[in-house]
């Protein structure tokens, strides 16, 4: 029998039960909804902490140390090729780790500690120089104000804590002027190496504030809770702690870097990137085993989440076992008949698979549209709960294309296996006992 | 197929010391015992005997439903005993036509979808069958009523159209099991009007079962008499 005839011919028998047949779709349509439900879930949960992990930065990002440590030896990293000459992490450094493949900015990080006068009054805190960069990292989020109009605007962004700090309405700091004093490195015009410090005083803007650190980061010296442009932090050249390194190592009197941050252009550029600095002779860190390790942690939360699932289709499967064996009772004589008529016994082993195609075919579509809305029920929910609490909101349920169409196969895949024993049996009935049949 | 008004000399089904033997339980039953019968091209055939001579295992049996226990069947210049089970629905598709006692129509088609049946088991195209269907309906005088379904037709009709599903295929050889055994006797003789009319239009050979042998006796180019499951006389009618 051809293709077509073939589904006019199941489908006209699926409407000749409607309502068991519809049952046992909708049974389908249950198991493939719980499975896509939980997916999604996993998805979801995947896709949100994989979006704000790549959004701070950390698993794009290579962090550049000197091999130097403080007492003036190498660090000793595993990884690290021994015979590899240290090298000073300076300007020239940092321009050659730009030039890099696939590098998309290299910046120092900068943190130094301030005294802040607000108010005639005196607040110690540690300054932190912000990329512009860093806006897309997720922790600007929700601020109150505004990011940095440029890299050298004299502007402050406070995080929250501080904030507090200065005044119990922190909303109403923005827009004010706030004074920082740090301690400026000018080098001594001897060239030994050394340096002298210099009081300094520098008017910035309060233009925003945060409630999220967003210079927490590893590396640092300090959570900076005072955000400046990187561009005027680099300006200030402000006294950091390796100042005082370079002091005690002499030589010429060019500044060095604590530690650079290397962006990659995406997570899978990291490993390359991290291999060349180590070639250099720096000493480099990234976080991309631990973004390995959640992958892999969703991986098995899927899994788990998909076995459970399975279990409401595997009960919908028996449903369709159930509803093909009394079909075959019912319409014996209509077998025999066709039998009669010339249908082979792969006919009508056809026509039953056919059958149980349709109603899993059906069942994955209603399956993936109930499941879909129970995510969007469940994103619905968690919004609702987390605006109560001023939250941002977010997306725990996600229904990408390829869970649709997976789901779909799966459920066709799953009812031609069940309609296997009911088809066949079909197909064995002997025609003369079935065109007998009452 | 030549329209033809009598049987030629040419073979349609000849059967060879063919027997069907049942075990029900722990009892042997020779449904069919030692049957040995030849029909030609164009014969109108009565199996006639009462209730459990095996007729209707007979006509099983040549109609390709069921294979012999011993003996061959040969028909269409094959052996029907040798047949696979594949080559036997073939066979049935499109050698055959058959027509039941209780019509067997399938109630939730109309009668244009029934009498198509058989098309779409035998992959004819959309757009002959059609034509095909319309055709056989006609000749039924059914063609008016293609849309209706089983339920909304007299038993008459129902085994017209059967009868029309029967030929839509062009077979060459028609079986019929008591076909007017459902019917009031004058419905039965339109029946059975019918189905001389289509031997004598197309040729065709029929063989039918039927326990009324007045029927028989008038329709019938031979009768075939079966008792105890052997063929007890297959002469020309008297």
């Amino acid at each position: 029998m051809k293709l077509r005839d073939l589904t006019e011919l199941a489908v006209r028998n699926l409407r000749e039960s409607v309502l068991r047949n519809s049952l046992t779709t909708l049974g389908v349509a249950v198991g493939v909804a719980s499975l896509v439900a939980m997916l999604s879930l996993g998805v979801g949960l995947q896709q949100l902490a994989t979006s704000r992990l790549t959004k701070s930065g950390l698993f794009d990002t290579v962090f550049v140390t000197p091999k130097f440590n403080m007492r003036g030896g190498p660090q000793s990293q595993a990884g690290t090729q021994q015979n590899t000459e240290p090298r000073l992490l300076d300007e020239e450094a940092r321009q050659e780790l730009a030039k890099l493949p696939n590098v998309i900015e290299v910046f120092p990080q900068i943190r130094f500690p301030t005294e802040v006068r607000f108010d005639e009054k005196p607040y110690p805190t540690v300054v932190a120089g912000m990329p512009q960069s860093s806006q897309q990292s997720g922790s600007f989020d929700g601020m109150v104000g505004t990011f940095f109009s440029g890299e050298s605007a004299d502007e402050a962004i406070l995080q929250i804590e501080f904030a507090k700090e200065l005044s119990k309405d922190t909303n109403s700091l923005v827009g004010k002027s706030i004074s920082i004093r740090y301690a400026e490195r000018q080098p001594l015009a001897d060239g030994s190496g050394g340096f002298s410090i210099i009081p300094k005083e520098k008017q910035l803007k309060i233009i925003g504030i945060v409630e999220t650190e967003p210079a927490s980061g590893f590396g640092g010296f300090g959570n900076g809770r005072l955000l400046i442009p990187l561009g005027v932090a680099q300006s200030l050249r402000a006294t950091q702690v390796n100042d005082l390194r370079d002091a005690v190592r002499g030589g010429p009197a060019k500044p060095t870097y604590a530690n650079l941050t290397v962006r990659a252009k995406s997570t899978s550029d990291v490993d390359a990137i991290e291999a060349s600095v180590k070639k250099m002779g720096f000493g480099a860190f990234s976080l991309l085993d631990a973004s390995k390790s959640l992958k892999i942690f969703f991986g098995v939360f899927d899994l788990i989440l998909g076995l459970f699932a399975s279990l409401a289709l595997a009960v919908a499967t028996l449903g369709i076992v159930n509803t093909l064996v009394m079909a075959i009772l019912e319409r014996r004589r209509e077998i025999g008949v066709l039998k009669a008529l010339g249908a082979s016994d792969g006919d009508v082993k056809t026509l039953f698979f056919f059958e149980a195609g349709v109603m899993g075919f059906l069942g994955g579509i209603g399956g993936v549209i109930f499941g879909w809305l129970i995510g969007r029920g469940l994103n619905l929910a968690t919004n609702i709960y987390l605006k109560r609490r001023d939250l941002p909101s977010i997306e725990v349920s996600s229904v990408p294309a390829w869970l649709v169409f997976t789901a779909i196969a799966f459920a066709v895949v799953i009812s031609l296996v069940a309609g296997l024993y009911p088809a066949s049996r079909a197909a064995k009935l002997n025609p003369v006992e079935a065109l007998r049949y009452e | 197929m030549t329209p033809t008004s009598g049987p030629t000399d040419a073979v349609s089904i000849q059967l060879d010391h063919v027997s069907r033997h049942y075990t029900l339980a722990t009892t042997a039953i020779r449904a069919v015992d030692d049957v040995s019968l030849t029909i030609r091209i164009g014969e109108f055939v009565a199996l006639l005997g009462s209730s459990g001579s095996g007729k209707s295992t007979l006509l099983n049996l040549m109609a390709g439903l069921d294979r012999p226990t011993s003996g061959a069947i040969r028909a269409d210049g094959k052996n029907l005993a040798e047949l696979s089970s594949l080559e036997l629905a073939r066979y049935r598709r499109n050698t055959i036509g058959m027509v039941f006692q209780s019509f067997n129509l399938l109630p939730r088609m109309t009668l244009a979808e029934n009498v198509e049946l058989p098309l779409r088991l035998a992959e004819v195209g959309h757009d002959e069958r059609d034509a095909r269907v319309a055709e056989a309906l006609q000749r039924v005088k059914l063609d008016k009523r293609t849309q209706h379904r089983p339920s909304e037709l007299s038993g008459g009709e129902q085994q017209r159209t059967a009868i029309a599903r029967a030929l839509v295929n062009r077979p060459k050889i028609l079986f019929a099991d008591e076909p007017t055994g459902n019917l009031d006797s004058a419905t039965g003789e339109s029946i059975m009007n019918l189905l001389l009319e289509i031997r004598s239009s197309l040729g065709m050979t029929i063989i039918m079962v039927t326990h009324e042998r007045p029927l028989a006796e008038k329709f019938a180019t031979r009768l075939a008499i079966m008792g105890d499951g052997k063929l007890l006389s297959s002469g020309e009618k008297q």
